[in-house]
């Protein structure tokens, strides 16, 4: 298989490299491509980033929000540097599939995660992702890896191949470097991979402590210490290029669920004019900051429609860079509704970023409805559902 | 800068007037466009330029601003122009506390003061130096974008202030222009911004207002754009001059026509 081929000459002239980084078992079978070797592996490094590709339009590098329907959407994928928010549908059913087809991609391409939530344990969070789907292609391609390389220790399991080629994809060359998975709702994702991976958990109840000092700064307490969470695993861990000894670039996946709920100690949920009214605002400013001086991305849930004050969505709104809606049916008059007799909810696409440029890419379909079938998470336009009638 | 733009305002980099306070405000749609226009033609203007750039990153403009012919960078290094990268500083201050005063260090602060801190960095940056070397035409405050600062906690009283110092310094004291860009927030029932624009509005010389179109999203025409001139520097001249065109943004251009009063046309 010509994947295979190109893999085992790769390992084998940037021997180095596989030296230095041979801790991390991803990286040993990064595909290189054709000019990357040797001293061009400088810049290179950057493009090849496993589970990353530049932007058609402005060569601005995309990581996979684990939904290749939704990466279309938003032109190719997420910005890395970016924020994707999640605006949570009423009553918090399909908002956090998206939270974890995001979370399931980056294990799968090996992107170290971050996950912060003041609900769930993190722990718990990523037992409960989707398996990675493994189609015909796949197994084909990697039951050729397996012939051609004959280095796998056990070979016991003849018969359960399937569970043999698992803790493989994550480190095989044809999975890491591919963009953007399928995955399978109604599983859970190995534990092996989870094992393999590198995460970081935020629980908000662990985090802070009984007594609290007040902080001068304005941001709840909540919001302060994922701050310096997030900044502090950038830092340490060398995603802003800090970190000099780092030779293998990775991508930091960020992950935090229902931000701005009263969970986090903020209520601006519950009231109209709190107190608090520039904490939400003020952190999304500064993750920002930090997400632009770094490799990584962001995803954000929030009950937008628990806001009281519609002044603080709209800035919201204006502080991130993606933005997308989830409207569900679940008790609106829409759900009798034989235009949407087939789907499960709206999907809207609110806020798309120029980065780099006067224009983007935009979908010229506007009607976008969403449908959670046993296995899968489908987006399609409702707008031939109607030619019908 | 976009030449077309130019026409329909009436001006061009040699010919630029000064003294103004040109308000870019946009509804429902993206006006950053605006703001790139603007920085390349006072750019190329000649004019010695302090840019606040609170929104999006400097290789953002740097690389807009390079589509529409102009090196940020090499600005910068000249000493045309000088850039407050507002995403940067805002990690700087909060993560490691500096001793000397910053200009957005109301970040810290519970209750965001006022912004005198700003106000100096710009009168710093923009204060015409005599010793006659590299003779910038005038000095110009660019910021993108006020309703920022909202959101960080600052007053709209606040923010009118800084703009009312910045435009005695900058416009009547040295002759300069102000441009700056704020959201009108529609039916979101902002009142910060609804006195914000009001006020700015009030002040302004020349106002660019670009709309999302009335009937939704279209694939040819972006958006309406509205150029209201106010408060005529010559008595003579009739007051407040307005004009409406739709407008499509093109990778390096802009592409704007008069309205059409047929709703089925192209």
């Amino acid at each position: 298989m010509a994947a295979a081929g190109t893999c085992g000459t790769g390992t084998r002239s940037t021997g180095s490299m596989v030296a230095a980084a041979s801790t991390n078992n991803v990286t040993s079978f990064q595909r290189r491509g054709p000019r990357a070797s040797g001293a061009d592996s400088g810049c290179s490094r950057l493009v090849s980033i496993a589970g990353t590709r530049p932007s058609v339009r402005n060569g601005q590098l995309l990581v996979s929000t684990g939904l290749p329907a939704l990466d279309q959407l938003l032109g190719g994928g997420l910005a890395v540097g970016t924020v994707l928010l999640i605006e949570e549908d009423k009553y918090n059913i399909y908002s956090p599939l998206l939270f974890k087809y995001f979370l399931a991609e980056g294990i799968v391409s090996g992107h170290a995660l971050l996950v912060a939530s003041a609900k769930e344990d993190p722990a718990d969070i990523l037992q409960k992702l989707p398996a990675p789907l493994i189609d015909d292609s796949y197994k084909k391609e990697c039951d050729e890896d397996v012939c051609s390389h004959k280095m796998e220790p056990d070979i016991k399991m003849k018969i359960a191949w399937r569970y043999q080629l698992l803790p493989k994809m994550e480190a095989g060359p044809v999975s890491s470097s591919r963009f953007g998975h399928y995955y399978d709702i109604s599983k859970r994702i190995p534990q092996e991979l989870i094992e393999t991976s590198k995460w970081h958990g935020f629980f908000l109840p662990e985090k802070i402590s009984s007594a609290f000092n007040v902080e001068s700064c304005s941001l709840t307490p909540g919001y302060m210490k994922l701050l310096q969470f997030i900044q502090n695993i950038i830092y340490k861990e060398g995603f802003d290029g800090s970190n000099p000894q780092k030779k293998q670039k990775n991508i930091l996946r960020i992950g935090i669920q229902n931000l701005g709920s009263p969970l986090w100690g903020d209520d601006i949920c519950c009231t109209e004019n709190c107190d608090t009214s520039h904490s939400l605002t003020k952190f999304l400013y500064i993750l920002r900051g930090l997400l632009r001086t770094s490799l990584s991305a962001c995803i954000i849930t929030m009950p937008t429609h628990l806001i009281q004050n519609k002044a603080v969505i709209a800035r919201v709104t204006n502080l991130s860079d993606t933005v997308v809606g989830l409207e569900s049916f679940i008790g609106s008059e829409k759900e009798t509704n034989p235009l949407y007799k087939d789907y499960h909810g709206l999907i809207h696409i609110r806020q798309i970023p120029r980065l780099n440029n006067l224009i983007y890419d935009i979908s010229d379909v506007k009607d976008l409805a969403f449908k959670l079938k046993k296995k899968l998470f489908t987006i399609e336009s409702c707008m031939d559902v109607r030619v019908g009638l | 800068m976009f030449p077309e733009l130019n026409n329909l305002l009436n001006t061009t980099p040699e010919g630029a007037e000064q003294g103004k306070l040109t308000l870019l405000c946009d509804a429902k749609t993206d006006g950053s466009f605006l703001v790139h226009h603007f920085l390349s033609f006072y750019l190329k203007a000649n004019c010695k330029v302090c840019f606040v750039a609170l929104v999006q990153s400097f290789s953002h403009y740097n690389m807009v601003g390079q589509k529409l012919g102009v090196s940020l960078t090499t600005a910068r290094e000249r000493g045309q122009l000088v850039v407050l990268e507002g995403l940067k500083s805002a990690v700087d201050i909060f993560f490691r506390p500096q001793e000397e005063p910053h200009p957005l260090q109301f970040l810290r602060e519970a209750n965001a003061g006022d912004l005198q801190p700003l106000y100096a960095f710009v009168r710093d940056a923009l204060e015409p130096v005599d010793c006659g070397e590299a003779a910038w035409r005038c000095p110009v405050l660019l910021v993108d974008d006020l309703s920022v600062l909202l959101s960080l906690g600052v007053g709209p009283v606040a923010v009118l202030d800084f703009v009312h110092y910045c435009r005695a310094t900058v416009c009547r004291e040295w002759k300069g222009n102000v441009v700056a860009l704020v959201h009108d927030s529609g039916d979101a029932e902002d009142e910060e911004s609804d006195v914000l624009l009001n006020g700015l509005s009030h002040q302004s010389h020349l106002i660019l207002r670009a709309e999302g179109l009335a009937t939704g999203f279209c694939k040819d025409v972006h958006g309406q754009l509205r150029i209201l001139w106010r408060r005529p520097l010559q008595p003579t001249t009739p007051r407040d001059r307005s004009l409406t065109y739709q407008y499509k943004i093109q990778d390096k251009s802009i592409f704007c026509c008069e309205p059409s009063s047929e709703p089925y046309s192209l």
